[in-house]
């Protein structure tokens, strides 16, 4: 399937690219063919500067069970960071 | 067949007279060819839609894979273009329409063109195969497995992508629709209702649903490759465009 499934989220911080640290302005979330990573979908994840050009781009393609993972994760470790 | 064909990038005029980035492949035997405009898949303009390309030139055609990510990405790579314009919610539907009707003009006035001219599409580029069939006076049109001809994308997603069944009346050509019957955009169900809509309008159309195939079953480098459906696929379309496009 297509699934067209993609959602943007808007963030704050940096990403480092093929031309080296940009700031990230968004990300994209996506459900569907990945370019590189062998299934026919996975979870991808687009870190992306859209004023940087393509070359401002932090790709990742996940199998589901490792992005849900990776989220179980980021949401863990920010609970246990100290709060400042 | 054919050994002997030239491959290039070009550079042609699109939508609003903007240049855009294009593939050509042609036979260079002697004679007239029909034409072929090659609409990529969201994974972008990458080998995989070049090397078909270059398959219908091999088969006597005159070919055109337009770069519809250009404006967006520049001399990016596939898959860095296509995280843009996804981000930026997709190809619209009348720059697709525009950058088809110039890849078409470019085959067109080559000395070895015949005149006919056929679009065909995978995936996303199934859908706008069909768009630029109702929006554009074609010869031929092939839907490879393409989304959201029938159906609404859920609220929310940021890809701006609608159902264009409604221009069913508006086909200006015979319409080729290879499917995988494992699909679920579109599903069965899908393309049951674009058959109807086919039908309802008095349209001429050949569609074909393969049992074991998913999605994209032409790609050769994905897990959902399927040869069989793949081998009797191509076989449909030689036979769909050697009806169509040959003088």
């Amino acid at each position: 399937m297509c699934t067209y499934q993609t959602a943007k989220v808007a963030l704050k911080g940096s990403g480092k690219g093929p031309a080296g640290w940009f700031p990230v302005s968004s990300a994209t979330v996506y459900f569907d063919h990945p370019a590189h990573y062998s299934a026919e979908h996975s979870l991808n994840i687009d870190f992306l500067n859209l004023d940087g050009g393509a070359l401002s781009r932090v790709a990742v393609e996940l199998d589901p069970a490792s992005a849900r993972q990776l989220a179980r994760t980021i949401l863990e470790t920010l609970e246990a960071a100290p709060q400042l | 067949m054919t050994d002997s064909l030239r491959a290039e990038t070009v550079r042609l005029t699109g939508h609003g007279d903007e240049e855009i980035e294009a593939y050509v492949a042609q036979p260079l035997d002697e004679g007239r060819f029909g034409s072929v405009v090659v609409i990529h898949h969201m994974p972008g303009w990458d080998e995989g839609m070049k090397e078909i390309t270059r398959k219908f030139a091999a088969h006597g055609y005159l070919a055109v894979c337009p770069n519809l990510y250009s404006r967006e990405a520049p001399g990016a790579s596939p898959d860095d273009a296509a995280a843009v314009v996804r981000a930026l919610g997709g190809v619209p539907d009348d720059r697709l329409v525009g950058d088809v009707q110039g890849a078409a003009r470019y085959l067109t006035s080559l000395a070895s063109s015949n005149g006919r001219v056929a679009t065909i599409g995978y995936c996303s580029g199934g859908r706008q195969s069909f768009l630029a069939a109702c929006s554009l006076p074609l010869d031929a049109a092939v839907d490879c497995y393409g989304a959201f001809v029938v159906g609404t994308p859920p609220e929310g997603y940021t890809l701006k992508v609608g159902p264009i069944v409604h221009l069913a009346k508006d086909l200006s050509c015979p319409l080729l629709g290879l499917f995988g019957a494992d699909d679920q955009y579109p599903s069965p169900q899908h393309v049951a209702e674009l058959e109807e809509a086919l039908q309802q309008a008095g349209k001429t159309y050949e569609f074909h649903s393969y049992d074991g195939a998913g999605h994209a079953f032409f790609a050769t480098d994905r897990p959902s490759y399927r040869p069989e459906a793949a081998k009797d696929g191509w076989q449909r379309i030689w036979e769909f465009f050697d009806r169509y496009l040959r003088s």
